[in-house]
């Protein structure tokens, strides 16, 4: 194969691009891949802003094209109480208006998380601790019941005994900051 | 003012400073993004909403003190300079979106400029904490330290299944930025890094080049940072990031090994020839200088030069930037100006390296 650049070396690297699903073979020789080595390394970010990918995103996903195959049934546009964001606003800039609008459009949201996030759309780090007491109590009950689940699979019964005594703790603890905080 | 005086005051401690595996990493940053509840983002709060966040923190830095940091300085970015911002953002302590388009922001910043917290950014507040060398779980400490300080006074927007709410949807969860600036002329040299960068992209990281999204990699400087803040907790991310950079470190240094073995004369006479353009020339672009310093890094670290001080690279990296020459030579600079200035200040630097050396 020759080189599709110069079409004279033979050709040395071949690689496939896939942009939204098109698939393009592109075969190069050394020297013309050298020369080109930096344009796909670096041209192709600097014109692409996460910005515009977001939008893109949002816009591609099948939920959202439906209020525009049906205008006339999907009358009210989505908004959000606090700051008056609305839902295509927020596709335009691609930035929130307040943390209400997270809120607002949660079902939108789910699909967008997931794909922006490597398929996760729930928390699983630091939770602040003066606001997130409960929450953050709560977590760690979440962990120590799998933990639980799982001594008691591998039929470790004096460690599963020594974590339920542990969520026993928390649990009075959480109900105790209730009473105490509400 | 004399080179070692403005270099005194121009230079932070990350530039300067060596760190775990500093003949390859340069800095570890990590940058937490948090927003208050009672606001509305700065996509949209009025001028009346910025001044009150600003107000905030401003009240907090009165009442109380963060140990560990020293003395901490608020800055608005309306009553600086162009240049005095230019500087800041060439130090990588601010954006250049805070710098240009957030006429409500602020920086506050630690004295050693190891911590920048941006006001009324993206969001309300980032912190950011920049080390040098490999530190990512100690910048990640520091980071939290300070969140945790700032959290005792300020209502975060946090949600239990979203976590940390943000302007932008791919920052929510952790709010977390973990990057890593490392210097990878032998990746470059061997032609490996297209191989690389690809596969690192596939794992969930970015790789972008010195002065962040779309800049090109001057220097064969490379910033590699963690895309997802979702899902995942900060140690873990953290953890995720070192992998990824203990893998580049390896390969980076078999490369230069390989290229020690196979073209040794070639190295050391491109390395020479670039320490023969810095402390010679008296025309300089940035990219010339950006390639120069960095063969001359990596003759430093192979150890065919032994007279020059590594950080040279980071700091002369920084300061032949537009903005710092133009703050050395007190006053703006046309392009064919700092070209001249440029050549002048790395030789001038370069006579400082061997007077240093006499001394001792």
């Amino acid at each position: 194969m020759i080189c599709q650049e110069c079409n004279q070396r033979p050709a040395a690297l071949h690689f496939t691009k896939i942009i939204n699903g098109e698939k393009t073979e592109v075969h190069l020789c050394e020297k013309c891949a050298q020369e080109k080595g930096d344009m796909f390394i670096f041209n192709g970010e600097s014109g692409f802003s996460f910005n515009n990918l977001l939008a893109g995103l949002l816009n591609f996903d099948p939920a959202f094209q439906q209020p525009t195959e049906s205008p006339f049934q999907q009358a009210e546009i989505l908004q959000c109480h606090h700051c008056s964001m609305t839902f295509p606003q927020f596709l335009k800039v691609g930035r929130f208006g307040c943390s209400y609008c997270y809120e607002t459009f949660k079902e939108q949201l789910k699909p967008v998380l997931r794909r922006l996030h490597g398929g996760n759309w729930t928390h699983n780090g630091k939770i602040p601790k003066r606001i997130g007491g409960g929450i953050y109590l709560r977590k760690q009950i979440d962990e120590l019941k799998s933990s639980l689940k799982e001594s008691i699979i591998h039929e470790e019964f004096e460690k599963a005994a020594t974590i339920r005594d542990e969520i026993r703790q928390l649990e009075k603890k959480l109900a105790a900051g209730h009473e105490g905080g509400e | 003012m004399s080179l070692e005086r403005f270099l005194n005051q121009a230079v932070s401690s990350w530039m300067s400073e060596e760190g775990p595996e500093s003949d390859i990493v340069l800095s570890s940053r990590i940058r937490l993004a948090r927003n208050l509840d009672a606001y509305k983002f700065p996509t949209l709060f009025s001028h009346e909403e910025a001044k009150q966040v600003i107000n905030e923190l401003e009240g907090i830095l009165e009442t109380s003190s963060l140990r560990n940091f020293g003395h901490i300085e608020l800055l608005k970015i309306d009553e600086m300079q162009p240049l005095q911002k230019r500087v800041l953002v060439e130090k990588h302590l601010i954006s250049p979106q805070l710098a240009e388009d957030s006429p409500y922001g602020a920086v506050l910043l630690s004295e050693n400029e190891e911590v920048s917290i941006m006001i009324n950014e993206e969001d309300h507040i980032r912190i950011q904490c920049l080390f040098p060398g490999l530190q990512l779980k100690e910048a990640l400490d520091a980071a939290n330290e300070i969140d945790d300080w700032l959290e005792r006074h300020l209502q975060y927007a946090f949600d239990e299944k979203y976590g940390y709410l943000t302007s932008c949807p791919t920052n929510v969860g952790t709010g977390l930025r973990a990057s890593v600036m490392m210097h990878l002329p032998g990746l470059i040299l061997t032609q490996q890094i297209n191989r690389i960068i690809p596969a690192i992209n596939q794992l969930g990281f970015v790789v972008r080049g010195i002065y962040g999204e779309g800049s090109e990699a001057l220097g064969n400087i490379f910033q590699i940072s963690n895309q997802i803040t979702l899902g995942k907790s900060e140690e873990d991310m953290c953890r995720d990031l070192m992998g990824v950079v203990s893998q580049l470190i390896s390969q980076e240094r078999s490369a230069r090994e390989a290229l020690r073995k196979t073209s040794n004369i070639q190295l050391e006479d491109r390395v020479f020839r670039s320490l023969g353009v810095l402390t010679n020339s008296r025309i300089i672009e940035t990219k010339e200088a950006a390639k120069c310093l960095s063969d001359v890094r990596l003759g430093i670290d192979m150890g065919y030069i032994n007279y020059v001080s590594k950080n040279i690279l980071n700091e002369l990296m920084i300061l032949t930037q537009p903005g710092f020459l133009q703050q050395y030579a007190g006053g703006p600079l046309r392009p064919h100006e700092r070209d001249i200035r440029r050549a002048a200040l790395i030789r001038e630097r370069f006579i400082m390296e061997s007077k240093n050396i006499g001394e001792e």
